[in-house]
């Protein structure tokens, strides 16, 4: 079922794991969409947000998704402060669901980048409650050195502003990030088709999050499976050590023997 | 001088509940399933443990919480 290479799994908080996507639940048309796209895209984790119950609603996720098969993953979606995003992942540990969590503090209503400075602040007091802190974060790599060496399992640098579809805005800094960081780098937000997702991969990130790029494609289920194709690709590039650049050409067929 | 009628706060909205209503019968009131919700009163967490024995009082403010689809 799963195409995902055994032979190259990735270790997340002590957990290896085979697909190097993770994808997030939300704005899908309805249940019946969001478990086809889980299903092509082959994910093992899979973002939820906390939110207040809805009395009209008839169903909930808990009802539908398989918790065999996807480790929900609670992120502090709509937290604008460190207190907000402490707040919800206490009450997700309530709900028994919070092996793992996704933390992301946000700055700005208009381009959701997140606030570093409460997203440290944060960080630093779940990881004292025992969390296993994912964060999400902008592009640097002094955060991103400074939230691994506080004790995050990872770190989670943006491609591009949350649901911008813009791809991998400087890859020069994923790539130092991946240099210096001894935790998997996955790079959440901002992924807009399949090869944004392979250049992470081809940056030696160690997997993807995406969320929009699969739900607001014409066709999700499609796209959940090119993410997954362009993620395996990525990372097959990657460890096959690509050629080096020049600056001029150089001839794919031998110069000797030409007629004349 | 009894005032018989108690109004909480649930999810933002004033909610006129029974004397001696609980957590507990307040969910099943509301037709949620306990396994799938966290509630806070009044800022703190209350434990599943003890939804049956968490006497509502007036002007509680009560946030019951479930997981969504999200990104």
């Amino acid at each position: 079922m799963n195409e995902n290479d055994p032979a190259d799994p990735w270790v997340l908080a002590g957990r290896p794991l085979h697909s190097r996507l993770i994808v997030g639940t939300g704005k899908y048309r309805d249940a019946a969409e969001t478990k086809a796209c889980l299903q092509a895209s082959g994910a093992e984790i899979v973002t939820v947000a906390l939110r207040r119950v809805d009395l009209q609603a008839k169903d909930n996720l808990l009802d539908w998704i398989d918790r065999d098969r996807y480790t929900l993953l609670p992120n502090t979606a709509g937290c604008y402060t460190a207190d907000e995003a402490i707040r919800t992942l206490r009450l997700a540990r309530e709900l028994g669901i919070a092996q793992m969590v996704k933390l992301e503090v946000i700055g700005d209503p208009k381009t959701l980048l997140p606030d570093n400075e409460q997203t440290l602040e944060a960080a630093r007091i779940l990881l004292d409650e025992g969390f296993v802190v994912l964060p999400y974060c902008t592009d640097d790599p002094i955060v991103c050195r400074k939230l691994e060496a506080m004790g995050c399992a990872a770190v989670m640098p943006l491609a591009a502003p949350i649901g911008s579809g813009l791809g991998i805005r400087n890859p020069h800094n994923i790539r130092l990030i991946v240099e210096q960081a001894k935790v998997p780098v996955i790079v959440d937000a901002g992924v807009g088709t399949a090869s944004d997702a392979t250049v992470a991969m081809e940056l030696g990130c160690h997997a993807v999050l995406m969320n929009t790029a699969i739900a607001h494609a014409k066709h999700p289920v499609h796209m959940a499976e090119a993410m997954r194709l362009g993620i395996v690709a990525g990372r097959k590039a990657f460890l096959a050590g690509r050629m080096p650049t020049r600056m001029y050409a150089q001839a794919s067929s031998p110069s000797h023997g030409l007629i004349e | 001088m009894m005032d018989s009628s108690h109004t909480i706060q649930l999810n933002g909205a004033a909610l006129t509940i029974d004397p001696g209503e609980t957590i507990a019968s307040l969910l099943q009131k509301l037709a949620l399933d306990p396994r799938q919700v966290a509630v806070e009163r009044n800022r703190e967490i209350v434990p599943r443990a003890h939804y049956g024995e968490t006497r509502l009082e007036r002007a509680d403010a009560i946030e019951i919480v479930t997981f969504v689809g999200g990104g």
